[in-house]
């Protein structure tokens, strides 16, 4: 039995759908992500789940229990509020002790409690500053201490990191799913990144419009979309839009402003639409390779350290993007005349 | 302050200052001077505080007023705390609910309520305090609606008492309690609310532990805006006062009016100032307090 159990749920905002029948399940001790551009409905989710709004339709399970009439405080889930919603008035250990005593926890248990989750989180020289006296990711440390002092069975966490500065958020989120492997605990995080999403989780919802379109691992979600909107929006991706057309024996695709149709790994696709290459999946010679190869032109090379990004662009004005590592971009200049090719197995058949 | 110059900055933060020297501070000196001067039967009713005679400058000066203020009615004191006591708390306890429902209230709505709360200062305080003599007499719309209802048989004895007074003072005053709570109501961070809840406080004990100490500010500045004026406050216990309610506007008014005693009038102003500013600095240290939070 799921954790958690989300069985076809709606919530609609005067008259748009904020959340469209939504079914989803999240196992005990899953790191689990749901991942959506903003307006997604993605939080609105996360607070039905905890229980600041009611669904219009649908049930909401925890250990196969429904929660749809349990009020907030009363239910076995914390939240981790974007804002991290720290109480000002309260220093940081009255921060995290809040939600114990609501629990009538003794005062030495509390206490004990408190520095416990104040060393989980590194922060317990900060025992006695207030919120006003911290650093945006130490308010950060202070939210996730005081979520997870309950020992809650799920642990909302709505965009934990977006309000952190780059270096900073790639650290956390190390640190959060080290927390998160050490406590056992699900947690069910809301974000709009996608590196935040495939790096943390070990399950994936891609959420759009109200509705899930794709659930799985990270290796599925961005290997194998199922849609246009997932390739497109997890990750960067070369779509090749066309029609199906059988040539020299081969279900291939004639996609416009690429002379030579382009074929399709996979003999049998039904009716494909579309043909995603990630940027990383795409090689460049000088040469011609065997095989089809699109002649292009380089129109830009955009360092970026570690790696470059070369933007390229086909005589009939069709624009490609190539990841590559710095040492394989070297030889290339604006200008330069390259074959731009990919592995069958590398492309994905979108069909929506 | 970009483009003022030094000179300019001070000139627009003295401005102020002066102003409330001249016509403040100076002014209250005077009253505080007379109060320890001596009556007298000229004009202005009081022996100057100094006089030059043939030995040399001699001193007037004279605790006698004070003297005569402690040993006379204290009551007038106790009475006019009391009262603006009671008021105060009569305000906050009406007023928290009300200015709570307002910050909760949709957009529009609010607006048209806030206009509501402000709208009896657009009609002259006198005739409000009128309104009320015609509602609570023995023959006025109250008695006789509980008359006519069949709840009493005789009229209550509603007006002239203390009852009256301190309708009045809270009828007054309590749009000066709601608007600073309104205030921290409206700017309260609702995720704070929320946090709690998720946190497992049910709505009460939220309420406590994280609405009610949030808005301690809005709480003190409301206090402080009731009761200051209603212990000063006169016209109120004139009109819907009896002639055993003993407030100390209402003793100032004689003193000063009626016995032409400036030099006494003086003495129960600064005793009144006094017994205001206590609590005002004891609330100015509660809002440091939380105002550094």
């Amino acid at each position: 039995m799921a954790l958690l159990e989300i069985v076809d749920i709606s919530k609609g905002f005067a008259a748009t759908a904020a959340v469209d029948r939504v079914s989803l399940a999240v196992e005990e001790g899953e790191f689990f992500a749901l991942l959506g551009p903003s307006g997604c409905g993605k939080t609105t989710l996360l607070r039905l789940i905890a229980g600041f709004e009611t669904p219009d339709r649908g049930r909401i399970l925890i250990d196969g229990v429904e929660i749809n009439a349990v009020p907030p405080y009363a239910r076995p889930v914390n939240m981790m509020f974007q804002s991290y919603a720290l109480f000002p008035h309260l220093d940081v250990a009255g921060n995290v002790a809040f939600g114990l005593k609501q629990e009538g926890m003794e005062r030495r248990r509390r206490a004990a409690r408190v520095a416990e989750m104040l060393a989980l989180v590194q922060m317990s020289d900060y025992a006695r500053r207030r919120p006003h006296e911290l650093s945006g990711g130490q308010k950060q440390r202070v939210a996730l201490a005081r979520a997870l002092a309950r020992m809650p069975k799920l642990l909302l966490l709505d965009e934990p990191l977006a309000a952190l500065d780059r270096k900073l958020r790639e650290e956390t989120r190390l640190e959060l799913k080290g927390i998160q492997e050490r406590l056992g605990t699900t947690f069910l995080v809301v974000t709009h990144d996608q590196e935040e999403a495939l790096g943390m989780a070990s399950r994936v919802a891609v959420m759009n419009r109200g509705t899930l379109v794709q659930t799985g691992t990270p290796a599925d979600i961005y290997e194998r979309p199922n849609s246009r909107f997932v390739a497109d929006f997890v990750g960067a991706v070369n779509l090749f839009e066309g029609e199906p057309v059988i040539a020299d024996g081969a279900s291939c695709l004639a996609v416009a402003g690429v002379e030579q149709p382009v074929p399709l790994p996979a003999a049998n696709a039904p009716a494909p639409v579309a043909l995603a290459v990630r940027p990383e999946k795409l090689l460049l010679s000088r040469q011609p390779p065997p095989g089809l190869a699109l002649a292009a032109r380089v129109q830009s090379i955009d360092y970026q350290g570690g790696q470059s990004t070369v933007h390229l662009q086909t005589p009939a004005g069709r624009k490609l993007r190539a990841q590559l590592a710095n040492a394989a971009a070297q030889g290339l200049a604006r200008g330069d005349a390259v074959w731009a090719s990919w592995s069958p197995d590398d492309a994905v058949v979108l069909t929506r | 302050m970009i483009g003022l110059g030094r000179w300019g900055r001070r000139a627009l933060i003295g401005l102020p200052f002066l102003w409330l020297a001249v016509f403040f501070l100076l002014p209250l000196l005077f009253v505080a001077a007379i109060s320890f001067a001596e009556s007298a039967d000229s004009i202005p009713p009081f022996k100057p505080l100094v006089s030059a005679t043939a030995a040399g400058l001699q001193s007037n000066a004279t605790l006698a007023n004070y003297r005569e203020l402690a040993q006379g009615c204290l009551c007038a004191y106790a009475n006019s705390l009391g009262n603006a006591a009671l008021a105060t708390l009569l305000c906050l306890v009406i007023g928290y609910p009300i200015a709570l429902a307002i910050a909760r209230a949709p957009g529009v709505w609010r607006h048209l309520l806030m206009f509501m709360v402000m709208l009896p200062f657009w009609t002259s305080f006198l005739i409000r305090v009128y309104a009320w003599i015609a509602l609570l007499q023995p023959s006025g719309l109250i008695n006789r609606l509980l008359i006519a209802s069949g709840l009493i048989g005789a009229p209550l004895p509603l007006l002239y008492n203390g009852f009256s007074v301190e309708l009045g003072l809270v009828y007054s005053y309590l749009p000066f309690m709601i608007l600073p709570l309104y205030g921290s109501l409206a700017r309260l961070d609702l995720s704070l609310v929320e946090a709690a809840a998720d946190l497992g406080a049910p709505p009460w004990r939220a309420f406590l532990g994280v609405v009610l100490p949030l808005t301690l500010p809005g709480i003190a500045a409301g206090a402080l805006l009731v009761f200051i004026p209603a212990v000063g406050e006169f016209v109120i216990p004139d009109l819907l006062g009896g002639p055993d309610t003993l407030m100390i506007g209402k003793l100032l008014w004689q003193e000063f009016f009626d016995n032409v005693d400036w030099p006494a009038a003086s003495a129960v102003a600064m005793a009144l100032v006094a017994a205001v500013v206590l609590p005002l600095l004891a609330a100015q240290r509660l809002l440091a307090r939380t105002g550094a939070a």
